[in-house]
């Protein structure tokens, strides 16, 4: 039977999610907006017997993570975008080394030390493989308390399932709003898949020892790792890549959103229906894998896009790349609005922005423009 | 008929990659000896860090974890965490431990991480080719102090004594400073390994033992000359023997 | 029904207690919510502000930038209410403390004193209280009956004997409401 909602911040149901998830420990660094998951962790991971480090630094607590994970342990760690910087070192490690973690990123604005309000800036640095060297790794991105609660609670077993760290890339403002949420049970101990390949455990195995690395210094030997790799990556986006469309049959232009820019144009949506106009919304819940095979398939269908983003524009620079070649073997037009440096847009600079695009499809000049908050 | 000295089951029975009169094969050794003898080859782990040792996983006969440059106690703190019956050895070398890993060193001992750290001190960056340390000893030449170590002229500042910086943090209960230059400092050096291994498997707080090791390629000496330097230049500078040892009630250094 | 607010105050006025369990009676009375809460540096420090919204479906944008209801707690946070205020949304002004007035006529506009019902009852520090009754009764958004039990599970065990307080306060504040809507 499901438990009662509660009512929680996204950083505390993300904290509990991940304790009914099993993670053994936590280790972290204060950094706001995400400072009460710390909080949250170290109250309720200490309580239970379990593991809590506040580290000396977010590079140290990544390592902790890779060294809990490598010895067997669901681990787990969580900052904010300049934290996250710092993290990239042993994020790149742990992909290296096929160790499953978790990592959320309660992301704020940027560059630099920036602001402490929400922002997307970090999609780039979350997508490509934000550390050195040729890797990827799962990035789910919640619209909601719920949906915070619900992904991480399975990052973990995903990031078991697939060897890699797998990021929750929520922002300030998810991280910090209220909403109910019902909490998922918690995991059995015993139903958690056997890591046969960790350090630690080999007394009464009759096993070779475990070396868990990412170093190969034969330019071959590591070739065939990465490529390998790479391979299990085809088959994380063939089962893995997840989205939520809406309306998007009906309506000509469609909305290209994620986490709260998404809940936004979901607003503009539904103003728009009052009005009578049909929009869209197609909203990318991993942010990679990218589901750019059902983007292609509405482009075929000959819909049109508006990228809604709290940056500049890096989402939509998939969302080209996926329509891309795909009308007629031209580009199909990707309009872009976004705002960033804190700055939520809302849902009536959405819609307007919607309405001047549906305005100039309807008089068959639809061109992309280029504006100040336009690319 | 007894054996009384073998190659230790902990080794693998290979040769190692490391340079004629380099110390690290004889710390390997005297780890694996210890492990060996304390019966916890099955559950020991070694953090194998950026360097030289980074090949310590192809000679250790058990589990490893390889972590970036300088977070080798960030990374033993997470595996010692999550496994803390297992013995937990935290290999070290002066540029991991004393420069880009100073954070994460302070405070996993003073945090009282219960892993044993095994700070290989040689004064020099042997991987790398030769660089300055943090513990290389004033006017010692390195292909970045190419005049030798300047510490105030040049503004390179002055060679480390980790092991009595640590000393003073409360969460570390052993620290030692042992050799593998002679015969001598060798037996006395597995010593404190084997004490500080004890201390560990008894949960007590963080242990360390710094050796003092030959570099012979990048001092650019033969072996028994690099030997003959680390007694007459390093060990002046770099005192021997147990440093903190509060691992008896009213013990001390 | 969707009912977006939008609280402004100075922090201290208790604006981020007041969402939470707006939003938490909401829940308990079986609505959607969504509660965003941000506190600023900005001009003399201690600025508390509030998106709030309440619904029986799911809800989108938790950030209220057009809202059918508005708190103005003092005096600073009336020019931002009345700059995002949608046409034809309750505005209601916390007349112990704000002696301006909006200069739209599109608002309806209901002045509740807080601070002085709060201290009838026996403490200035509930006048928050009372603007959440005042809420209740303006927009019908969240009917807060079952209070008391509501109260019990949002309160720890120690705050529980101020809980008849609580409820005095918010029940004046829905009289407040209800006899200016019939004078």
């Amino acid at each position: 039977m499901a438990e009662e909602k509660r009512l929680m911040k996204g950083n505390e149901a993300i904290g509990e999610a991940a304790i009914r998830a099993g993670c053994d420990a936590y280790f972290g660094y204060p950094i706001t907006p995400q400072n009460e998951l710390t909080a949250y962790m170290a109250r309720y991971m200490l309580d239970s017997g379990r593991v809590f480090i506040q580290a000396e630094s977010e590079i140290a607590a990544m390592s902790m993570v890779y060294g809990a994970a490598a010895a067997g342990g669901r681990a787990m760690t969580s900052s904010s975008s300049p934290g996250v910087s710092l993290k990239q070192e042993g994020i790149s490690y742990a992909c290296g080394a096929d160790i499953p973690c978790v990592v959320v990123n309660v992301a704020r604005a940027g560059p630099g030390l920036g602001g402490i309000s929400p922002a997307q800036g970090d999609y780039f640095q979350s997508t490509r493989g934000g550390g050195h060297g040729d890797y990827y790794h799962i990035v789910l991105a919640p619209k909601s308390v719920q949906e915070a609660a619900d992904l991480t609670y399975e990052a973990f077993g995903l990031a078991e399932k697939w060897r890699m760290p797998v990021m929750i890339l929520a922002d300030g403002l998810i991280g910090q709003m209220m909403e109910g949420v019902v909490l998922p049970a918690a995991v059995d101990p015993g139903a958690r898949p056997d890591r046969p390949w960790c350090a630690g455990g080999r007394a009464g195995l009759a096993r070779e020892a475990n070396h868990v690395s990412s170093c190969i210094l034969d330019p071959a030997g590591l070739e065939a790792s990465v490529r390998a790799r790479f391979e299990r990556y085809e088959r994380i986006a063939a089962e893995r890549t997840r989205f939520e469309a809406v309306n998007v049959e009906k309506a000509d232009l469609i909305l290209v959103a994620y986490g709260t820019a998404a809940r936004v144009c979901l607003g503009a949506i539904q103003a728009a229906a009052k009005e009578g106009l049909e929009l869209g919304l197609f909203r990318p819940i991993s942010l990679w894998p990218f589901p750019k095979d059902e983007l292609a398939r509405l482009a075929k269908a000959g819909k049109r896009f508006l990228t809604v983003e709290m940056s500049m524009g890096q989402m939509v620079e998939d969302v080209r790349l996926a329509v891309n070649g795909t009308v007629g073997g031209a580009v199909a037009a990707v309009d872009f609005f976004g705002r960033c440096g804190g700055v939520i847009p809302s849902e009536e600079e959405v819609l307007a922005e919607a309405k001047r695009i549906v305005d100039a499809m309807n008089a068959s000049t639809a061109e992309p423009r280029s504006g100040s908050a336009r690319r | 008929m007894e054996v009384v000295y073998g190659h230790p089951k902990s080794l693998k029975p290979i040769q190692t990659k490391y340079c004629p009169g380099c110390g690290h094969g004889a710390i390997h050794r005297l780890i694996a000896e210890a492990v060996d003898e304390l019966g916890v080859q099955d559950r020991a782990i070694i953090m194998n860090p950026v360097g030289c040792s980074i090949w310590a996983d192809l000679y250790f006969d058990f589990d490893s974890v390889q972590v970036p440059h300088g977070r080798t106690p960030a990374g033993a703190t997470g595996v010692k965490r999550m496994r803390p019956d297992h013995l937990v050895i935290c290999y070290q070398g002066d540029g991991d431990l004393a420069a880009i890993g100073t954070a994460e060193i302070v405070h996993a001992a003073n945090r009282g991480e219960k892993f044993t750290t095994i700070f290989v001190n040689n004064a020099i960056y042997g991987m790398t080719g030769g660089q300055m340390a943090p513990t290389t000893l004033v006017g010692q030449k390195a292909t970045t102090a190419p005049h030798g170590r300047d510490p105030d002229g040049a503004g390179m500042g002055y060679p480390i004594r980790v092991s009595e910086m640590l000393a003073t943090l409360g969460g570390t209960k052993y620290i030692a400073r042992g050799s593998v230059d002679s015969a001598i400092n060798v037996r006395k050096t597995k010593h404190y390994i084997k004490r500080a291994f004890e201390a560990q498997l008894r949960g007590i707080g963080f242990t360390m033992v710094e050796i003092l090791s030959p570099c012979p390629t990048n001092w650019q000496m033969s072996p028994p000359q690099a030997a003959d330097w680390v007694a007459s230049d390093m060990i002046p500078f770099y005192r021997l023997g147990e440093i903190k040892n509060e691992l008896v009630e009213g013990g001390g250094a | 029904m969707t009912e977006r607010t939008f609280m402004a105050g100075f922090g201290g006025q208790g604006i981020i207690s007041l969402g939470m369990l707006w939003v938490y009676c909401a829940m308990k009375e079986g609505l959607e919510v969504t509660f965003f809460p941000f506190y600023g540096a900005e001009k003399r420090g201690g600025i508390a502000r509030a998106s709030v919204v309440v619904s029986s479906a799911e809800i989108a944008s938790p950030l209220v930038t057009s809202p059918d209801s508005s708190i103005v707690m003092n005096e600073d946070s009336l020019p931002i209410c009345e700059g995002v205020a949608r046409t034809g949304s309750v505005m209601l002004i916390n007349s112990s403390l704000v002696k301006s007035r909006p200069s739209r006529k599109d608002l309806c506009v209901v002045e509740v004193p807080c601070v002085e019902l709060a201290e009838e009852i026996g403490d200035a520090k509930i006048a928050n209280m009372v603007m959440m009754g005042a809420l209740s009764a303006a927009t019908g958004a969240v009917m807060l009956d079952h209070l008391e039990s509501v109260l019990k599970s949002f309160f720890p065990e120690t705050k529980h004997k101020f809980i008849p307080l609580n409820v005095r306060a918010i029940e004046a504040g829905q009289m407040a409401v209800a006899q200016k809507v019939s004078a």
